[in-house]
């Protein structure tokens, strides 16, 4: 389901901090790589004349995987493309991604998406997978031939960027799961409760005048979706959790049996809507930064692993259309390159989140939401690293941006966390 | 433990003095407002002499920027500039590059390439005039951007109530009719509770922001609640706002019945103020508009002396002697 440049990288990793949540390792190791397979493991490991990565200071952890990324091909390439969207992807410490269909065209033939997996093999920095529409040209009005899509390589489906708004058609979706056995993924917006709504409905919308866009708008569609989720007894993944009584809505679904999975966003688990004050277009996002309390809420759940996976929801966007009033400018920001520092950052480095749970949540979580292999630090695994400089400081924009959009919420500020090399698939993505 | 939620350069700035723009009366300290009204009524003095212009702005380049319908604020802004004997040039968006697709930055960095020393912008959209601050070296006064802010109207309403009611501090006054779309609304308890007046706020449900209270009002949706009020603020209905199948009231009708300002809901002696365009009969009953107690003309007639107020403020840095040099050039 993924597709990309493999390699068979030889390399030696020397005194790393190995820190592989899901194997429980966390000590001072080498890591030696043959013909991009982590070949050993362990103290004063023969480097066989391979290149050497000192690593002494730094940690070393298997490589992200980010579920949800816009690559704006085909369609907008001005704002991305494939190797630009995976070079970007490297850099911040990802050994595989997924693309969102929301393109122009939609994904939602074997066609389209067929012609994505042959760029991306010939392309890609680093492994992606294509998610294709649940519905045709995500109109919301009939299924797409899922089980063809998923033949011809979907890693899931979604009709990303909007609800499906019809009860009755997000069953028939959850009831094609069983055939295709690719994930379902949602975007719960309730759209007459959202409507005209760009900023969190409370204190600050009331007082900038922006029209409110509530957390029921998202809640009661994650309410609607567990609840079919459940009678048709499929797994189902919530996109970018926003708002408290979304979360409690999960948790109790899951406490319950239902196969329920979610994601947060690096922006949600670090801003509010105060940050919307600013009237800055880049903290213009759907769904909207929320309060105190929802952010509280995600943080707590990302923890305790209610929301098994982080995803940026890295939306580029042209310089041009971001630079308007709030009100005209598009949703989305970019996040690939920013994540791992942004949330070592704001949530690690305060005492929120303890790091290997921020890890597992960015390498692991989000592959098993996709059924994906998930990268570990073990012999006989394919070469899935990243190697990190926790104390290096760095100034988001700096150095510009291996994205072609630098639409990012975090432009300008100084940041702790720096991904030094990835290795994805075997290969050196990306080495600083 | 204390975590800092959000990041130090997204709050709003912390006032760097001297002041650069006018965009929010968020951005005004008490003592700001209190030049303003005081800058305001020397000027309005000096309209009481036969000659009736200042030489304060000579040579100064003013640019009113309108890219939405208006009468008043559009005339008072270039009043306010030619009594001050600034340079002024008004662009409506009719007719101009905009029709042409052009987008808002690329019209002020058309503008900016003349050097105004002040840009005036109204737009339907929020974050408009921060957009021009950022684009260009222009001051910018904010006349009105979609549903967020109205300072120099808020402005001009303290000026009003100091002048017929009294004193702020300690006022009650009553906001009634749609808060939601008002961008008056929300300028007006911004400034009526940062100089210590109660604000209450009345309407039906859907056009009562979830959340506002959090700037210090009180809310109600019994038109009873302006009973004890001083002054109540009468909204206009903004009907061109509201998007259709949006259900905010079922009908202007059932609006008049229950929320609409009437006599039977006033006592004598309350005034009675309004932003103006009105919808006679819808929000405010024609008797109470044309009453003594109204207060409508007065406020169109202190728009021109507070925003010359903050022109002059804006290009002369502040509060430095203001009192004694306008003293001097009406003298």
């Amino acid at each position: 389901m993924l597709f990309g440049r493999r390699g068979s990288e030889d390399l030696v990793v020397r005194s790393a901090r190995v820190v592989d949540p899901a194997l429980g390792i966390d000590e001072l190791l080498d890591v030696r790589v043959d013909g991009g397979v982590i070949s050993q493991i362990g103290l004063n490991v023969d480097a066989n004349g391979h290149r050497v990565v000192e690593g002494r200071g730094l940690v070393l952890a298997p490589a992200f995987v980010d579920p949800h990324v816009h690559l704006r091909t085909p369609g907008r390439e001005d704002e991305e493309t494939l190797a630009s969207g995976t070079a970007a992807a490297a850099a911040g410490g990802y050994c595989a991604i997924l693309a969102m269909p929301n393109t122009d065209p939609v994904v939602d033939s074997a066609a389209v998406l067929g012609s994505l997996i042959e760029t991306a093999a010939a392309e890609a920095e680093v492994p992606v997978g294509f998610l294709a529409a649940i519905t045709r040209g995500q109109r919301g009005e009939e299924l797409t031939e899922m089980a063809e899509l998923a033949d011809a390589g979907a890693a899931g489906f979604t009709d990303d960027g909007r609800p499906v708004v019809a009860p009755g058609l997000m069953r028939r979706a959850l009831q094609y799961h069983g055939v295709t056995r690719r994930r379902i993924a949602v975007h719960c917006e309730e759209p007459t409760l959202s409507r005209g709504g760009q900023v969190h409905e409370g204190a600050v919308s009331a007082a900038l005048g922006f029209t409110g866009y509530p957390s029921v708008a998202e809640s009661v569609m994650v309410g609607r979706d567990l609840a079919l989720a459940r009678y048709e007894d499929q797994a189902v993944h919530l996109l970018h959790l926003s708002a408290r009584e979304s979360v409690e809505l999960l948790r109790a679904a899951q406490a319950d049996g239902v196969r329920a999975t979610a994601e947060a966003t690096p922006h949600h688990l670090v801003l509010t809507d105060e940050a919307v004050r600013s009237l800055d277009a880049n903290v213009k996002m759907n769904p909207p930064l929320r309060s105190a309390d929802d952010r509280r809420a995600l943080v707590e759940a990302v923890r305790d692993g209610t929301i098994p996976a982080i995803a940026t929801d890295h939306a580029p966007h042209a310089r041009h259309e971001k630079e308007v009033p709030f009100e005209e400018a598009p949703f989305g920001v970019t996040g690939l390159e920013t994540a791992f520092s942004a949330l070592y950052t704001h949530l690690v480095e305060p005492g929120l989140l303890p790091l290997p749970i921020l890890l597992e949540r960015m390498s692991a979580g989000p592959a098993r939401v996709y059924g994906l292999e998930p990268p570990r630090i073990e012999v006989g695994a394919r070469a899935n690293l990243v190697l990190i400089h926790l104390q290096a400081t760095w100034r988001v924009g700096e150095d510009g941006f291996r994205s072609r959009s630098a639409n990012s919420w975090l432009l300008g500020e100084t940041l702790k966390g720096k991904v030094r090399l990835t290795v994805a698939a075997g290969r050196v993505a990306y080495a600083a | 433990m204390t975590v800092q939620l959000v990041r130090d350069e997204l709050r709003p700035p912390a006032q760097p003095p001297p002041r650069r723009h006018l965009i929010s009366i968020a951005d005004l300290t008490r003592d700001d407002v209190a030049r303003l009204l005081a800058t305001a009524r020397s000027f309005e003095r000096s309209l009481e002499r036969e000659l009736k212009k200042l030489p304060t702005l000579r040579g100064r380049t003013i640019v009113n920027l309108f890219f939405e319908s208006s009468t008043r604020t559009s005339s008072s802004f270039e009043l306010a500039a030619k009594r001050l004997s600034a340079d002024v040039m008004t662009v409506k968006s009719a007719g101009s590059s905009v029709d042409k697709g052009e987008s808002l930055k690329d019209t002020a960095l058309t503008l900016a390439a003349y050097d105004p020393d002040v840009i005036v912008i109204r737009h339907p959209q929020i974050g408009a005039p921060s957009l021009v601050a950022r684009v260009t070296s222009a001051h910018v006064v904010n006349a009105g951007d979609g549903k967020h802010q109205h300072p120099t109207q808020a402005l001009l309403d303290l000026y009003t109530i100091e002048e017929h009611v009294g004193p702020i501090d300690g006022l009650h006054v009553a906001i009634v009719g749609d808060v939601l779309h008002s961008r008056v609304a929300r300028s007006n308890i911004q400034a009526l509770t940062l100089m210590g007046a109660h604000v209450t706020l009345v309407g039906p449900p859907a056009l009562l922001p979830r959340g506002i209270e959090a700037m210090g009002c009180s809310v109600s949706t019994d038109i009873g609640a302006i009973a004890d009020a001083d002054v109540v603020y009468v909204l206009r209905m903004q009907r061109e706002r509201m998007e259709a199948g949006a259900n905010y009231l079922p009908s202007l009708r059932e609006y008049t019945a229950r929320w609409g300002v009437t006599p039977q809901r006033l006592r004598p002696g309350q005034k009675v103020m309004h932003p103006g365009p009105m919808n006679r009969g819808v929000e405010i009953d024609p008797l109470v508009a044309d009453s003594v107690d109204a207060l409508i003309e007065t406020q169109v007639r202190a728009g021109l002396f507070v925003r010359m107020a903050v022109l002059y403020d804006l290009l002369t840095r502040g509060p430095v002697a203001v009192a004694a040099q306008v003293a001097e050039e009406v003298a």
